[in-house]
């Protein structure tokens, strides 16, 4: 069982280190929100009296490659159906569930790693972490964001029939889920409906943790952060399962 | 109920199978045996209810109706089991194309737990018999489409199946390759004594390799036997004169429907 679950994560692992156009392909949109938006916006958000806006922002962008990274390593799935890989699988003497949690392993550890990577590129943009001993809080959190997404990912690629509904949920849902998270502004004093859906949405526990590690700026605070990643996770494990192994195709 | 000995005797067992999408009937009730060590052809068009078939004996469709046995195990209730008992060649190409032709076979190694001193073993044993041992370490997609057919074959041989599916070897593959991939399968069967189950809308394959042919049309087998009797039966001079007087159409490739012609012209693209 553990073997089917490892070479099942360790086949992720191989297409992603592989795939070096997608990684470097990956790193220009956080790039150009780092340096566009932090440096482009830092001067009014300093007035503001709100300190400097690289290190806010800093954060939120790292979460956003998870976030898009966890849901893409989901929805692969989708690509393994149409172009056949999945059946391969599927008709091997392995549990569903085995297939989910080694795919859903791979896809987090894919996009946890994609996250570190864009750490050291707001680093390099100029960010500058506060306090580094919380380095392993943000490693933890960043891991969890990645498990929550990927299995969201699963999930959805389980209902769905091919490709083209991916940019419906591009649009109506992950765009969202990074726009509404915190990842950009300060949740504090913004109109009702904004907050109420901040706080219904899970990104926007793992940009609090996140940056709370990094450099000290929280909203919920780790404990919430940490009870609501991972209740969201297991939800979406168990839905994601569910899904998976009802899929027909 | 099905006779013990006539179990051991046959691969493959079918009894009044049928499967409905919705309002749509794609497989009709059909009936037909394998025995051990038989190449066996289903001839028949585009959606004639090939594939349906072939993917509620693999285990990945449930019937409507019937019953079916594969190597004396239920499809229905002993899924590992029958699972572990054959292999499958996919009509759409199933490989991983960002892993080495090695990494695809030890993919599909673990996930059959075939042992680790027995896998590397078997691993260089098949693909030197496709032929393809010196591209071990080369990525699938620099493959041509033979190429991935071979590796396909290795691939559904690597947990020693008794019988091994293939839904349409030979699809879009030119004339040589396809000589080549037969050669390979009757070799197989020659000497290890595998069943084989293949489908086809080729008549003059069906015709060479196969030594027992059901034509099936519209879900329904309108005719089973050897090419031989199937010719005589309708006294004709070819296998294609033989199907066209039994089902009153005859199947070209410029027929093929349009989910085929998505698939020739992927194929061509490379994906």
């Amino acid at each position: 069982m553990f073997r089917t679950i490892y070479i099942l994560w360790l086949r992720q692992l191989k297409r992603y280190v592989r795939s070096r156009s997608r990684i470097i392909g990956s790193l220009g949109q956080p790039l150009l929100f780092l340096v566009a938006l932090g440096y482009g916006f830092g001067p009014i958000f300093q007035k503001a009296g709100a300190g400097n806006y690289l290190e806010f922002l800093a954060p939120g962008v790292i979460a956003m490659s998870i976030l898009f990274t966890a849901i893409f390593s989901g929805i692969e799935i989708i690509w393994d159906k149409q172009f056949g890989f999945l059946k391969e699988t599927l008709v091997a003497p392995v549990s569903r569930l085995n297939i989910m949690i080694g795919r859903t392993l791979g896809g987090a550890t894919v996009a946890t790693l994609q996250g570190i990577i864009v750490f050291f590129l707001s680093i390099a943009a100029g960010f500058r972490p506060t306090n580094l001993t919380f380095l392993p809080v943000a490693l933890l959190i960043m891991a969890l964001t990645a498990l929550l997404f990927t299995a969201m990912g699963t999930a959805i690629a389980s209902l769905l029939e091919d490709m083209q509904g991916f940019q419906m949920v591009m649009n109506f849902l992950v765009m969202p889920i990074f726009f509404l998270s915190g990842a950009l502004f300060p949740l504090s004093g913004l109109p009702d409906p904004i907050v109420i859906t901040a706080g219904l949405n899970p990104l926007s526990y793992g940009v609090d943790g996140i940056r709370g590690a990094l450099v000290g700026q929280m909203h919920f605070g780790f404990i919430t952060d940490l009870a609501v990643l991972s209740g969201v996770t297991a939800l979406f494990l168990v839905t994601g399962s569910y899904l998976f192994s009802k899929m027909e195709i | 109920m099905l006779q013990r000995e006539e179990q051991e005797s046959h691969s493959i067992q079918v009894r009044d199978l049928t499967k409905k999408f919705g309002d749509f009937t794609a497989v009709d009730n059909i009936s037909f045996s394998i025995k051990r060590g038989e190449i066996f052809a289903f001839l028949g068009p585009n959606g004639a209810g090939k594939t349906t078939t072939i993917k509620m004996l693999t285990t990945l469709l449930h019937p409507t109706s019937g019953t079916m046995l594969v190597n004396g195990y239920d499809p229905m209730k002993d899924q590992d089991a029958v699972r572990r008992s054959f292999g499958i060649v996919f009509q759409d190409q199933s490989l991983d194309e960002e892993l080495t032709a090695y990494e695809n076979m030890e993919f599909h190694g673990v996930l059959y737990r075939v042992p680790d001193r027995i896998l590397r073993k078997r691993i260089e044993e098949l693909l030197n018999f496709v032929e393809l041992w010196d591209r071990k370490n080369d990525l699938v997609k620099h493959f041509s489409g033979g190429m991935k057919r071979r590796l396909e074959i290795a691939r559904g041989l690597l947990h020693t199946p008794q019988v091994l599916f293939l839904d349409e070897p030979t699809i879009g593959l030119d004339p040589q390759t396809r000589n080549h991939i037969w050669k390979y399968l009757k070799d197989l069967n020659r000497t290890e004594g595998i069943t084989v189950f293949f489908t086809t809308h080729y008549m003059d394959e069906a015709e060479r390799v196969a030594d027992r042919v059901a034509i099936i049309d519209q879900g329904r087998i309108v005719a089973e036997g050897s090419p031989e009797e199937l010719k005589k039966k309708t006294d004709a001079k070819s296998l294609e004169e033989a199907f066209l007087s039994l089902t009153g159409k005859k199947i070209r490739e410029e027929e093929a429907g349009s989910i085929d012609q998505m698939r020739m012209t992927r194929r061509m693209w490379g994906r």
